[in-house]
């Protein structure tokens, strides 16, 4: 029965009793408003194969007619199989509105993989998908030899990663698309029973070795992960091969999953583009702890090994332990007096969380929507980064109601069952992990305390004196690239264009661009990576601002300032003349809508809303703020562009500026 | 389950699949006659079937159906 939660997406509302219709009232005139938010709350809730299929035919007709599909992210997904694709696409596009994407997918003919990965122009090379989907399963690999015969077993599994290397270079090579890899789930038949992983050959063991050697296979290429083989394993494997529906249809796996194989993929293209969520706000009151901590007092509620009901809120708070530890912010929101809510996370033995561990505690006793508005304020993130944990069917039913942005998840009757629901939703699905990742929680602990510390001083600029703050400036570079993809895809607030990059085109960058990373320590602690920059170099000794973001913990410590200062020193050592800035509105940037004007660059042009602005680097004077300041990784790069200065100096065919003499495509954006 | 029962669920069932409120499960009802019924909605109507009424076909039954009428046949059959 536990397969429920997994098949039916039980942490997920059941939809509304007139979801057709709602479908159908949606307005297809071109000129209606954009309809991204409307489509988000239909694909919000457990829809069943046939209520997917209608909202994606919704979409499509959305689309057909022009209507916008803001404020979701357009991605752009083709899809290579050996199976039947037909009801894996409108799962797909349909799913992916859940997750904040606008999803066009690219659907080649049946089981034309190789064709299509290698020839250049073939429909999916074409199409320049951003992702590929390799929806391959144990069909599409040559993973057959005879039994027992080890030098066979290793010729088989050469041969089906090298099957799979072709495809996935003729895909970057052709489309610049990364892939998404999926392992392949093993088959739940025996041959010789126990003794399968033992013999080379038997299919489990070839299956098994495989993936081992396909997840290797993708460390240091910016292509991404899709555990299938897992997700079998977590329903199970019998249910997830479906003989009949194979050999009816072609089906890789029974369409009982389908719903929960699209939110899968479309977890993963929404974290690709930072939509992740980033902090979980607990209830305490019979979601942390069994009991009321008001009435039962801390003798009185349940959090203790050795019972039964004690273990299972245990486990809650032992799976946000472990999310805190790998990057995830704690809060928490209850009804309750503030002090007596506190009482036992300071005196229960048997908590495992602690005060220090919740970066906003907000026990009162106003409505959770203002409390996780004032939490996700505090905390610098927005309320889609936000997910509440509450036992209360009301107030779930109150939040999703009032804040849509907030996920809620429903949660079982049993508690038992609480930890294990809120790991099957994925809300903090992650493509990569840095090191930053694992300090992050303490950073928003440390960001707390310089809070309280800006209150007690009078004067911003002693007390920014008084942080001694460390800046640090580098060139793009492969240890960092993992996290400056990360911030280019999840920073909205400051962020001046928005522009989105893949991993791969992070590290074109690096090689065509003057390029960034921002690193900020203070007495309180690593900040870790707070900036990135990406100029390019445009005719006339100019850079553009291709890029320009930051993340919102270290606003007003006058980091942008020192970001200038040292972008301008490089542009005064390469001889640019010219900085300039664009400023691309979103509904999330109306914070850095004056920047350029801030720092004293002058208004060249607007239009609808975009501004662009210039900036004299001769003349340039920007004040510094009170941090020391540590610039390296330049020389290598300088070294370079010197080299092409004095080739063109001496009347080399380069044309002024224009270093690169054959631009990249992520460079050579049109203007 | 009643005869009519079997059609009355089996309506609700083509209108969802289907997307098309005005269809009704009558037995000589087929796939020349309504537009969206091709051989891919054929397979999602007979999964949303199997579903609804926690029954499992095999691929030669699917393949023997010629119209509503016998579709009926086949679930009772199961029940």
């Amino acid at each position: 029965m536990s397969n429920t939660l997994y098949e039916k997406l039980a942490w997920l509302p059941e939809p509304p009793a007139g979801f057709s219709n709602q479908c159908r009232a949606l307005p297809a005139g071109g000129s209606s408003h954009p309809q991204g938010d409307a489509l988000r709350a239909l694909a919000g809730s457990a829809l069943d194969l046939n209520q997917l299929h209608r909202l994606a035919k919704t979409i499509e007709r959305l689309r057909g007619a022009g209507v916008s599909l803001a404020p979701l992210t357009p991605i752009k997904l083709a899809i290579l199989s050996n199976s039947t694709v037909d009801f894996v696409v409108p799962a797909l596009i349909a799913s992916a509105a859940r997750h904040g994407i606008a999803l066009e997918c690219v659907k080649p003919e049946f089981d034309q993989v190789m064709q299509e990965a290698l020839s250049p122009a073939s429909h999916v090379n074409r199409a320049k998908p951003d992702a590929v989907l390799l929806a391959l399963d144990h069909r599409a690999f040559p993973l057959r030899c005879a039994y027992g015969d080890r030098e066979a077993e290793e010729q088989a599994l050469r041969d089906a990663a090298e099957h799979l290397r072709a495809i996935r270079e003729g895909i970057r090579a052709h489309s610049g698309a990364v892939s998404i890899v999926q392992t392949v789930a093993p088959q739940p038949e025996w041959l010789f029973g126990s003794l399968d992983p033992l013999v080379p050959g038997a299919p489990r063991r070839l299956i098994a070795r495989f993936n081992t050697a396909l997840v290797e296979s993708l460390y240091g290429t910016p292509d991404l992960l899709f555990d299938v083989a897992g997700l079998a394993a977590t329903v199970g494997l019998a249910e997830w091969h479906s003989p009949v529906q194979w050999n009816l249809a072609k089906l890789p796996f029974s369409d009982a999953f389908l719903p929960l194989y699209a939110d899968h993929v479309a977890r993963i293209l929404a974290a690709v583009r930072g939509k992740s969520r980033r902090c979980l706000v607990l209830d305490l009151d019979n979601t942390v702890w069994g009991g009321v901590i008001g009435d039962d007092g801390i003798e009185g509620i349940q959090c203790a090994q050795g019972d039964a009901t004690g273990e299972a809120f245990l486990a809650v708070q032992r799976l946000a332990l472990d999310l805190r530890q790998r990057g995830i912010v704690l809060a928490v929101s209850s009804k309750n007096e503030d002090a007596v809510a506190r009482l036992p996370f300071q005196q229960h033995p048997e908590m495992l969380l602690k005060e220090e561990h919740i970066a906003v505690f907000q026990a009162n006793w106003s409505d959770k929507a203002t409390n996780i508005k004032s939490i996700a304020e505090a905390l610098s993130l927005g309320l889609e980064s936000v997910v509440l944990l509450d036992d209360n069917p009301a107030e779930r039913e109150f939040v999703r109601g009032v804040l849509p942005q907030v996920a809620v998840p429903e949660l079982p009757e049993d508690p038992a069952l609480y930890a294990r629901t809120l790991s099957a939703a994925g809300y903090f699905e992650a493509v990569a992990l840095s090191a930053e990742d694992l300090q992050r929680a303490g950073f928003y602990q440390d960001n707390a305390r310089r809070v309280e510390l800006l209150k007690q001083a009078s004067d911003v600029n002693a007390y920014l004196a008084s942080l001694n703050m460390e800046i640090t400036f580098q060139p793009f570079d492969a240890t960092g690239r993992a996290r400056i993809t990360q911030l280019i895809n999840k920073s909205n607030q400051f962020n001046l264009t928005t522009r989105r990059y893949t991993e791969a085109e992070v590290a074109e960058a690096e090689r065509d661009c003057f390029t960034l990373q921002v690193r900020l320590a203070d007495r309180f602690g690593d900040n870790g990576m707070i900036s990135v920059v990406i100029c390019r170099t445009k005719p006339y000794a100019t850079w553009e601002i291709d890029t320009w973001l930051m993340s919102c913990r270290v606003l007003g410590r006058g980091v942008e300032q020192m970001v200038l200062r040292e972008m301008v020193r490089h542009a005064r050592r390469d001889q640019i003349r010219t900085l300039i800035g664009v400023y691309l509105p979103t509904d999330r940037n109306q914070l850095v809508k004056d920047h350029y004007a801030k720092l004293g660059f002058t208004s060249k042009s607007e239009q609808d809303g975009a501004t662009i602005w210039e900036l004299d680097v001769e003349t340039a004077a920007i004040e510094a703020a009170p941090m020391t300041v540590r610039s390296f990784g330049f020389d290598a790069i300088e070294a370079q562009r010197a080299l092409l200065r004095d080739a063109r100096q001496q009347g080399n065919a380069l044309t002024p500026g224009a270093e690169r003499s054959q631009p990249s495509p992520f460079c050579a954006v049109p203007e | 389950m009643q005869d009519s029962e079997v059609y009355d669920k089996l309506t609700g069932i083509f209108r969802d699949v289907f997307d098309d409120d005005s269809l009704t499960a009558r037995p000589d009802l087929s796939a020349d006659q309504v537009d969206e019924w091709d051989s891919l909605s054929h397979i999602r109507l007979m999964l949303t079937v199997e579903r609804a009424f926690n029954i499992k076909f095999s691929a030669g039954e699917i393949g023997k159906l010629k119209n509503v009428g016998d579709l009926v046949h086949l679930i009772e059959a199961k029940q």
